[in-house]
């Protein structure tokens, strides 16, 4: 039991300082695309999702309009919900516990509570996961912000061509299966074709529109397929 | 403008994550929704990555991030850290440029 408690405590570290890593280049990519330093820590603390993050300040950088990257941040985060109904009867928080545990439930989070096999070792890695991540997240952040506007000109170090490169690595876990690498093709060629057409940002709703409609009709997967499992943001 | 755009979407993200927490579990365990959900990072992630790689307001174009985005991906199959892929498709993009 106890020595369960320190494999969590290291694990949850572990990821933590991955992740503030990860942050760091958040905090960069984001003073780049022209967001301020109380802007970039703020998305950190009160979003504190990263794939959302990365595109809402990836949509603003390349000049789209700051609506169409909450939609898409709004769109990317729809996954968390659907974590947070395999967690809520691990969890079972109520009132503001509850309001806080919210706050925690990204992809990590999930990942380290539902691998445990007693409940209070699942809600102890869900609640450790959570503070370490939160607060290495939001100082990585903060440092990778402001390394970042020390510097008279980003674009010399090639940061503003770093944002593909975070998209990818955040997409390269997710592409384990041949239907999510097709689906991937598909949307990047969809979003290369409209985009001439539509004003920017335009071409991801479109894409999220029709991967909607692609999962709500297709045919059900065959029984026994592997249910989906929560993919890693951090490596 | 800007704040305003960060603090609505800021909101839904955190919304969406209490909805998961609260909602009764039968309302988002509908089997369309539970295999719909997981494909859409998969197609935004894909269309950020093309459409940030490959374009400049509205005209696709050929420059220094294509090779960016290959050094990247190089650094993704070798599994190398998140730190590391970003930082090589930066690096890559200033040496290009020097030259």
């Amino acid at each position: 039991m106890v020595s369960a408690r320190k494999g969590i405590i290291r694990d949850a570290l572990g990821i933590g300082i991955a992740s503030g890593a990860y942050a760091l280049s958040f905090g960069a990519i984001s003073t780049t695309a022209g967001l301020s330093l109380l802007q970039t820590c703020a998305l950190s603390l009160l979003m504190f999702t990263g794939a959302s993050q990365f595109a809402m300040v990836g949509v603003i950088g390349a000049g789209g309009s700051v609506w169409a990257g909450a939609a898409t941040a709004a769109l990317l985060g729809a996954r968390n919900a659907l974590y947070g109904v395999r967690l809520s009867s691990l969890l079972e928080v109520r009132g503001l516990r509850r309001a806080a545990a919210a706050q925690f439930v990204i992809d990590e989070t999930t990942a380290m509570a539902i691998a445990r096999d007693e409940v209070m070792d699942s809600r102890f890695a869900f609640w450790a996961t959570g503070f370490a991540l939160f607060a290495l997240w939001n100082l990585g952040t903060l440092v990778g912000a402001l390394a970042t506007h020390a510097l008279s000109n980003p674009r010399v170090l090639g940061l503003d061509a770093a944002p593909p490169a975070a998209f990818l690595a955040l997409l390269a876990p997710r592409l384990r299966a041949r239907e999510p690498f097709a689906i991937a093709i598909a949307a990047a060629v969809v979003a290369l074709v409209c985009l001439p057409f539509v004003p920017a940002g335009i071409p991801l709703l479109i894409v999220a529109i029709l991967v909607g409609l692609y999962g709500v009709f297709r045919l059900p997967a065959p029984r026994g397929g592997r249910r989906a499992a929560p993919g890693g943001e951090s490596h | 403008m800007l704040w305003a755009g960060l603090l609505t979407a800021s909101a839904a993200c955190y919304l969406l994550k209490l909805a998961g927490l609260s909602l009764p579990a039968r309302l988002l365990q509908d089997a369309r929704v539970q295999r719909t959900i997981p494909l859409v990072p998969i197609a935004l992630l894909a269309a950020l990555v093309a459409t940030q790689t490959f374009s400049t307001g509205h005209h696709l174009v050929l420059d220094v991030r294509a090779a960016a985005l290959g050094v990247a991906a190089i650094a993704v199959v070798l599994r190398a850290p998140f730190l590391v892929v970003v930082a090589s498709a930066a690096a890559t993009a200033a040496l290009l440029r020097l030259l």
